[in-house]
């Protein structure tokens, strides 16, 4: 057995408001620069729809995550080592930035310097890229926000899979729900596999992966290994780049931006300590069904004194298994298990994971044709098919997100009974199937969710690190930079064609003599 | 006019050559970042896959079957039961069929270099040079395959041969062993020597990191900090 702790993330579905705060802030910090202005290593999308970039969710177009031979191994969905080198010079599984979409920006001076016209001046839009005008906005971020473009187009969603999806088409049965996506810094990433140079790794310490920028040489297959489409190619500077799960802030014990800014508090980030011996076994579940029971079956209890100590053994911090113990995502995950893996069939093992929505019980249902299960209402009622969940976060097994859902419901129901009726009701803790104070807790980390509940972030040791020196050479350096960081020379040129990080064609803008 | 070719033939190979190393050893050590393939595949995906295909396998054929012209030892070749014509006009076979190959996908690269708009607006002036300075001398290239169907002896293979190994091992006299050669094959020399020259300052250094050893790499990578 090898413990490792992995940082991980929940978010609860449940509560997000669609406000996109977290790709705001995300933006703000990490990808407003040229060549990044189209990535958003966290994006919010509008299901049911094809997402961002179009159709992320269709490997058989895109060819990300991992294949399970009839041997029982696993590859690279893109093939074996020699097939990713065959296609170094072109790789045919490659999006085109237009599948995300072409960054543009508007000639807002045009409002300031138009002519006197019979007609109202406009801020045309134009490229990023080219800095040519665009005629017409086609596709961008977040285009299908909240049901926008036609059914026929967002139901190209792969989430529809044995769904009688046409009946969704019609307005009164329509249903959608808010999906916040970023890297998952999966277990068994695929797009570390498929890497030609050994550029990206996962970190030991804490399941952070990361793209080393140096060694980088833009060969791109993780552009297309990642089922989850996010890792994202810098056209500027020939690089790729992901989410970096905020490592400063996690090393320092804060949540990550996209956390800490998330007005709705749905975000947790917790220890989960895992066996790093099994990744290989349980990556290969044969079935798709069975890949979220195999993924919970690789947590350890932290509670288990046998595992403290074997993880001491492997030199994870005490401050780290403390908050293990109080790891909000092993409640979530491993003891209500009302939090699961978004797409677990692509065989990556990924760790954010995610508190499947309720949604308004159908009409029917409210005017009395249908009845309640008991305390709490039937949830195949819920206008949002158990199927179509269950395709996102289980690979298809159904009766782990009923329970879910209906544990749910049941903890309202059971909080209801006792607060506002003054009756507690104990038939919604059977319903429940857990106990009084785990649903106490539940409500408490849900409804509550106090700052201190949700983020359990322990600082990572620096001096356990094998090179002091690392931690002592940063001291006074340059912080975050690209290339030879303050060591850029004298002059402005560089050598070795290194651009300016800045460097956007922008049209140029005419200045109106002043009118006499 | 001698001094020239001395100049060119005698010394600047060990120029450019030093250039090449020493400025790939800097670039690497100093400004690794910089040290990439630049691929604008993401930008315009159409006929990539043909162009850059064609022009990959074109160029790494001819740079090898150029190694192993103009280094191998006729002693060696002739061991191995290859006479001095039969290796001429394998090298006119080999090398035209490959010239062809990498002209085609050279010209569709080109073409879409300088027309798309996309790929215009992000190349740099070096993106521009190098892939006019290789189209150039791959039409040299060319041009010496009907010049050497002239004289199928191999007598001028062998001079071009001498030459090259006698820039290798440190030979004097190796500017004169080419002072007859028609000139298309003295600018197509010029202009190779001049790629290794450039070739530090321009996106060819991705060609050192020729990913093979991927091939024997474990999938998962994991690092310490």
């Amino acid at each position: 057995m090898k413990i490792r702790a992995q940082i991980a993330m929940v978010l609860n579905l449940d509560k997000c408001i669609g406000c996109h705060t977290c790709s705001v802030t995300c933006k703000n910090v990490w990808t407003s620069r040229d060549g990044m202005e189209y990535a958003w290593f966290n994006n919010v999308e509008t299901k049911p729809g094809i997402g961002y970039p179009r159709e992320w969710e269709n490997q058989g177009r895109w060819k990300g995550g991992w294949h399970r031979r009839r041997d029982g191994g696993i590859v690279p969905a893109m093939g074996a080592r020699w097939k990713v080198l065959s296609n170094i010079f072109a790789n045919p599984d490659m999006p085109q930035i237009d599948e995300y979409y072409e960054p543009w920006d508007y000639h807002y001076a045009n409002l300031q310097n138009a002519p006197e016209s019979g007609t109202m001046p406009m801020a045309r839009p134009y490229s990023a890229i080219t800095g040519l005008t665009m005629d017409k906005i086609e596709w961008g971020p977040n285009w299908e926000e909240i049901l926008g473009t036609e059914f026929s187009k967002r139901s190209r969603d792969y989430n529809f899979d044995q769904v009688q999806k046409d009946m969704y088409g019609a307005f009164e049965n329509t249903f959608m729900m808010y999906l916040p996506r970023l890297c998952e810094h999966c277990l068994n990433p695929a797009c570390v596999a498929v890497c030609p140079s050994g550029a990206l790794y996962k970190r030991e310490e804490d399941g952070i992966v990361l793209i080393d920028q140096d060694k980088c040489r833009g060969w791109r297959m993780c552009v297309s290994g990642c089922p989850y489409k996010k890792i994202y190619y810098n056209w500027h500077t020939g690089k790729s780049e992901k989410c970096i799960f905020c490592y400063p802030r996690i090393e320092n014990g804060q949540p990550t931006v996209c956390a800490e800014t998330c007005v709705g508090r749905i975000r947790y980030l917790g220890v989960l300590l895992y066996d790093a011996d099994r990744i290989g076994e349980i990556a290969a579940t044969e079935s798709h069904a069975d890949l979220y029971q195999a993924q919970l079956d690789m947590f350890l209890d932290p509670e288990d004194p046998d595992i403290q100590t074997l993880a001491r053994r492997e030199g994870i911090p005490e401050s780290w298994l403390e908050a293990a113990r109080r790891s909000p995502i092993y409640k979530l995950a491993m003891d209500w298990q009302i939090a699961f893996p978004l797409h677990p069939e692509y065989r990556t093992l990924p760790m954010v994971w995610y508190v499947p929505p309720l949604s308004p019980i159908q009409s029917a249902c409210e005017s009395g044709a249908l009845g309640h299960n008991g305390i709490i209402p039937d949830v195949e009622t819920l206008r949002i098919p158990m199927r179509y969940l269950a395709n996102l976060l289980t690979g298809g097994n159904e009766a782990p997100v009923t329970l879910a859902l209906k544990r749910m419901l049941a903890m309202r129901a059971w909080m209801r009974s006792k607060t506002v009726e003054g009756r507690p009701e104990p038939e919604a803790l059977e319903v429940a199937q857990l106990t009084e104070s785990q649903v106490d807790a539940m409500y408490r980390l849900l409804a509550l969710a106090n700052y201190e509940d949700r983020y359990v972030i322990p600082t990572s040791h620096r001096e356990y690190a094998d090179t002091l020196y690392d931690a002592l050479g940063e001291r006074g350096g340059c912080g975050f930079s690209f290339g030879n960081g303050c060591a850029d020379g004298a002059s402005s040129h560089n050598l070795f064609g290194n651009k300016p990080l800045t460097d956007r064609r922008m049209p140029p803008i005419k200045v109106e003599p002043p009118r006499s | 006019m001698n001094y020239m070719h001395e100049l060119i033939f005698g010394y600047y190979p060990y120029v450019a050559l030093s250039v090449f190393l020493l400025g790939s050893l800097i670039r690497f050590e100093r400004d690794q970042f910089t040290w990439k393939s630049q691929s604008s595949q993401f930008l315009r995906t159409a006929n990539m896959r043909l162009a850059s295909n064609l022009f990959h396998v074109g160029i790494l054929l001819l740079f090898f079957g150029h190694l192993f012209g103009l280094l191998t030892p006729p002693a060696v070749y002739h061991a191995l039961g290859l006479s001095t014509e039969t290796k001429q006009l394998l090298a006119i076979i080999v090398g035209g069929i490959f010239g062809i190959i990498c002209f085609i996908g050279l010209t569709m690269l080109l073409h879409r270099r300088l027309t798309d708009p996309r790929i215009q607006a992000t190349s740099s002036r070096a993106d521009n040079f190098i892939l006019i300075l290789l189209y150039v001398q791959l039409i040299l290239g060319l041009i010496t395959l009907p010049i050497s169907m002239t004289h199928l002896d191999g007598a001028n293979m062998v001079a071009l041969a001498s030459w090259a190994q006698h820039i290798v091992t440190f030979q004097s006299g190796a500017a004169a062993l080419i002072a007859d050669t028609n000139w298309i094959f003295k600018l197509h020399i010029f202009l190779g020597l001049t790629l290794f020259l450039v070739f530090p300052f321009t996106r060819l250094v991705h060609v050192w990191s020729a990913p093979v050893s991927y091939l024997g790499r474990t999938y998962q990578l994991v690092r310490k900090r």
